[in-house]
């Protein structure tokens, strides 16, 4: 399934923030960790993660360090701020919105009705 | 499993596609080694799959995505680097859309240029005495408008910021022609110095599209402002050189030029350049590009090393600041030059980079200038009450505490970014949050002060 630009764009914030929140990692990690969660359903351009994270730094919600990986190369690893928790909580209250507004709608529903033509 | 062969074709493939990813501006050398451990990782794991090095190359590399889109997205990310103005391609169309934007900044050049002599239709002219102060009051509205107006056409500005826009310049005409000032007195110099700088940082508002809150637009402001200076002193060092040439040339054949240069040639290309200047750090930004930071590095050290300087000599000799009346000034003026070199070092400066030798330097630089400010403002306040308070010296004193306040906490931002215990944005992020700080100080300047001082 294809999920609209727009939505992916929207989503990757609290993905990415709610994924750190689990503890530090790095963008392959992260791209892994959202195809294990949506059962690869969400698909994200892998090289698209890295302006988000590093929008992220720059608004202080993340901070980042070079590592090594089990390999020996250097690695940048991503770690959640007091602020970014912050902002997670934030995006959670937002989404609960929306998601409620939603399922009062008859968003839910119009999937369930087969197309009759 | 990886054998000797395939890990040479790897090396190799991502060497290539190394090379390739570092042409492209908007993406630094440390995104392409984060970029780089990505594509190792992905290609590990799809070797461990069962593919070889090559299709899990290709693979891994497909899903990093397009690298149009990919710079693209970069660019977006880091406007620093999308400053240089080489990587979004919005080839198709560019010929006309940059033909348009001449031909609008050419006719907001001429109108500047109508404006600052129309005046003269209503008898006021700037050499005499009536008309000189009312060119000092007003020559910003005459020209600043027309700068706004290129640029909120430019960018596209939101509806809902003319108003506001339109309302500041309204508001500074009015504060400059309806308060009472005392023509002989000093509260009416102070205000026609600030007004510009008031204005100057409301043409920020149209520069950014209306979104002036976002700290990267008002980041590219000022390094916006820092080149058009330059643009502006080299065409009135062209203007100057044109100008003599102009007087001599007709002069030779016994004709007095020098009337149409200075009442034409003089006021309409001065006010046209400031619009001209402008248009053209847009449009040409990569061919003088960023000389501003290219001064501040030069110069960064030299101010270092004067202030070293003149601090062990204090020390040395022991000998305090003679401290006369206009002393403060000349010490509010290192410290705007410090803040300027702080800016445009900032301003130029890659956020994510690792603190450098420069980073110390530009520290330096701040400390020593708090410390020979503090050592002039102490002795400065000991005599204060002799000198007593005129609107010059509370204006002088309100700013060196503005440009205090700004150092002061740099300096520990900066101080924390060289101890690696904090990143590079706080400080960027400070000093694009102060910057309404001196729009608003410029407006007390303009507008309380006349009240407070009694006009005088």
């Amino acid at each position: 399934m294809d999920i609209g630009k727009d939505l992916v764009a929207a989503s990757a914030t609290p993905l990415v923030l709610a994924i750190l929140s689990e503890g530090e990692s790095y963008g392959y990690a992260i791209i892994k960790r959202v195809d294990e969660l949506s059962g690869g359903r969400l698909q994200w351009t892998d090289g698209m993660l890295y302006p988000v994270l590093h929008r992220l730094e720059r608004n202080g919600l993340v901070s980042a360090h070079w590592g090594r990986s089990e390999a020996g190369r250097r690695r940048k690893y991503y770690r959640l701020t007091n602020e970014g928790s912050e902002e997670l909580r934030d995006q959670q209250r937002q989404w609960k919105v929306v998601n409620e507004t939603l399922g009062a709608t008859p968003f839910q529903l119009f999937q369930l009705v087969p197309q009759v033509i | 499993m990886a054998d000797e062969g395939s890990v040479q074709v790897l090396d190799e493939r991502i060497s290539e596609w190394r090379s390739y990813l570092r042409r492209r501006q908007a993406i630094a050398s440390t995104d392409v080694e984060e970029l780089e451990d990505h594509l190792r990782s992905q290609v590990t794991d799809l070797q461990e799959a069962g593919l070889d090095a090559e299709e899990a190359f290709l693979i891994g590399v497909k899903r990093l995505g397009e690298l149009d889109t990919l710079s693209r997205e970069f660019a977006q990310e880091h406007s620093e680097r999308l400053w240089k103005r080489l990587v979004v391609a919005d080839s198709e169309g560019r010929g006309t859309q940059w033909g348009r934007e001449a031909l609008v900044a050419l006719f907001m050049a001429v109108a500047a240029g109508v404006a600052i002599k129309a005046p003269e239709l209503f008898g006021i002219r700037w050499d005499g005495e009536a008309g000189t102060l009312f060119y000092a009051r007003n020559i910003t509205f005459l020209v600043l408008p027309f700068l706004a107006g290129f640029f909120a056409w430019k960018r596209k500005m939101d509806s809902a910021s003319w108003p506001w826009l339109g309302a500041l310049f309204l508001a500074g005409a009015v504060a400059m022609n309806a308060i009472p000032f005392d023509s002989e007195g000093s509260t009416l110099v102070l205000a026609i110095v600030h007004v510009p700088m008031a204005l100057w940082l409301a043409v920020g508002i149209a520069y950014a599209g209306g979104a002036w809150r976002s700290h990267d637009h008002r980041m590219n402001y000022v390094r916006f402002s820092g080149e058009w200076f330059i643009y502006y002193v080299l065409i009135a060092l062209g203007g100057a050189v044109l100008m003599a040439l102009t007087a001599f040339v007709f002069s030779a054949i016994g004709l007095d030029a020098e009337w149409l240069v200075a009442t034409w040639i003089l006021p309409v290309g001065a006010a046209g350049a400031v619009i001209i200047a402008g248009w053209l750090v847009e449009a040409k930004q990569s061919v003088i590009e960023n000389m501003a930071p290219v001064l501040t590095l030069l110069f960064t050290p030299l101010f270092t090393v004067m202030l070293l300087a003149f601090l062990v000599t204090m020390v040395v000799t022991g000998s305090g600041i003679d401290v006369d009346r206009d002393v403060l000034i000349g010490f509010d003026l290192l410290l705007v030059l410090v803040v300027a070199l702080l800016l445009y070092s900032i301003s130029a400066r890659d956020p994510q980079a690792e603190p450098g030798w420069f980073d110390v330097m530009s520290l330096t630089l701040v400390i020593c200038a708090l410390l020979v400010d503090a050592l002039a403002l102490s002795a400065i306040l000991a005599r204060i009450s002799e000198f007593g308070f005129s609107p010059n010296r509370v204006a002088a004193l309100g700013e060196n505490l503005i440009l205090v306040v700004n150092l002061g906490w740099s300096a520990v931002l900066y101080a924390r970014f060289v101890g690696k215990r904090d990143g590079f944005a706080p400080l960027e992020r400070w000093q694009t949050a102060y910057i309404p700080v001196y729009a608003v100080w410029a407006c007390i300047v303009v507008v309380i002060f006349p009240m407070v001082f009694r006009f005088q």
